[in-house]
């Protein structure tokens, strides 16, 4: 009797690891359009009506929550906020000054704005999920297909990119953040000389990205800013429209842009704390778009 | 056979109702910059209360669950609580730990094994992005958030599990010893004595 029992409790728990495997094995293999996907895709649409419920439901416990977390952090986030706002009022004079004599010379020259941010729809939509684990950063919203958003569209939140669209339903969408292991964009300080790299993530550390392969010498300062770069060529378009800003360039050491092309950045967005975020919808969809891997 | 049922039920109902309140409410809660992760404890809560086949089944069940919803690559989860499930049902089956603390230390011990155990499966599939040493901070806070909550979460689990579990033979024994009334080490007029007090 006991060795049936343990026979019986061994071959199910071989079974359960088997069946884990097989899937990981099959799922990893397969492109987003395959069976396997789709069954998930099918099972987050019918999940995501009892996920909003409980996400409206829950909604006060996180509210009280958020309470204390910003009460203890509002003192020391007033402090490096008053600190922003001086050098920022500097900064946008200059910048207003700058963008008026742009747009008068891209009028001149006939420059091809096809790209630009203007010729997206802003998407406003509600966080009704998020990941608790440290390796994947998704969270999912509540607007899909249906409101216009589409695969691989940009994600925006406190003014600046939080992530991408990764899967689409109907009526629920599922967002890669930019902290997440797979996210990688083509980004620019704006330093005297716009340089350029790609932007990736520091796993393990939510607060931090970095942008790499920048020239040795290029004159960046910490505090500058980085934002998407953007490009077109022909038909070809990047999947982020140029200037949408991502974060600041945060302390480092000399030597490590020296030796390793690359610089720390802090993101913009409190991206522990989103609750509402801009999908960017494109109007027309007359160019193939493309993106830089990690 | 009806327990068995009634026992299924209510464990595909924890299972559901555990992950989408981890991801529509816990996990949007920021405690030291990490969020709490309720899913492992409640398996291991559900294998320290049932025994290690509930366990693994539940394991898998929830993971597949998680997997499914966060639109993540399906069997890695499940993968892992399978194996918290087990070894939480196999310490009960084995020590039949007693003391109030035990979930405690369960709890912090599968929380640990999910967070490096979800690490060493994403550097085997491959990552592509710089890691930070900041990493292992962050699942030491997690194992710590989680610790917290691994007492409240094991008491809710077994409001709604024990209903439903099948009478066990050694924890009716132990009942009797510790309420003094079937112990072999009483003598029969202590017991009497007892007897006759509590009537």
């Amino acid at each position: 009797m006991h060795d049936k029992q343990v026979r019986r409790r061994r071959a199910v728990l071989a079974l359960l690891v088997c069946v884990s495997l097989i899937l990981l094995t099959a799922y990893f293999g397969e492109s987003p359009s395959s069976p396997l996907h789709n069954v998930q895709r099918g099972i987050v649409e019918v999940l995501s009506p009892v996920q909003q419920g409980a996400s409206t439901v829950l909604s006060p416990v996180r509210d009280v929550a958020g309470w204390f977390s910003d009460t203890l952090n509002a003192k020391t986030q007033r402090d490096r906020l008053r600190k922003q706002v001086d050098s920022l009022t500097k900064q946008v004079d200059l910048y207003r000054q700058q963008a008026t004599l742009t747009r008068q010379l891209e009028q001149q020259i006939k420059l091809d704005n096809s790209n630009s941010i203007d010729t997206y729809e802003p998407v406003a939509a509600d966080v009704i999920g998020r990941d608790p684990t440290l390796w994947y950063q998704t969270i999912t919203i509540d607007k899909g297909s249906d409101d216009g958003v589409r695969f691989n569209d940009p994600v925006t939140g406190y003014g600046a990119l939080v992530g991408k669209v990764t899967t689409v339903d109907p009526t629920v969408s599922v967002v890669t953040l930019i902290t997440d292991h797979t996210f990688a964009v083509a980004a620019e300080v704006l330093d005297s000389s716009g340089d350029t790299g790609i932007l990736v993530p520091a796993v393990g550390n939510p607060n931090q990205l970095l942008l790499q392969d920048l020239p040795g010498h290029a004159p960046i300062q910490p505090g500058q800013q980085v934002v998407t770069s953007g490009f077109k060529d022909g038909s070809l378009s990047s999947l982020y429209p140029a200037g949408i800003p991502i974060g600041q360039v945060a302390n480092f050491n000399t030597n490590e842009l020296l030796s390793n092309q690359q610089v720390p950045v802090s993101p913009q967005a409190d991206l522990r704390h989103l609750s509402v975020v801009q999908v960017l919808t494109r109007l027309s969809n007359n160019t193939a778009r493309a993106q830089v891997g990690p | 056979m009806k327990a068995h049922i009634k026992l299924i039920w209510r464990l595909v109902a924890l299972a559901l109702v555990t992950v989408v309140v981890q991801e529509s409410a816990v996990s949007q809660i920021s405690i030291f910059g990490i969020s709490a992760d309720l899913t492992p404890l409640v398996v291991m809560s559900v294998g320290l209360l049932a025994g290690s086949m509930p366990g693994a089944i539940m394991g898998f069940g929830t993971g597949l669950l998680v997997d499914t919803v966060l639109v993540q690559t399906l069997g890695v989860t499940s993968l892992l609580y399978i194996a918290i499930g087990y070894w939480a049902g196999r310490l009960r089956e084995l020590r039949d730990p007693a003391h109030g603390l035990v979930p405690l230390a369960a709890g912090a011990a599968a929380t640990a094994f999910a967070g490096l155990g979800m690490t060493l499966i994403q550097f085997l599939l491959g990552v592509d992005s710089p890691v930070s040493l900041l990493l292992v901070q962050q699942i030491f806070i997690t194992v710590l958030v989680n610790t917290l909550l691994a007492l409240p979460v094991y008491a809710i689990v077994r409001k709604v599990v024990q209903p439903a579990l099948p009478d066990d033979p050694r924890r009716r024994r132990r009942r009797a010893y510790t309420t003094g009334g079937l112990s072999p080490l009483q003598q029969p007029s202590q017991r009497l004595g007892q007897m006759t007090r509590g009537s």
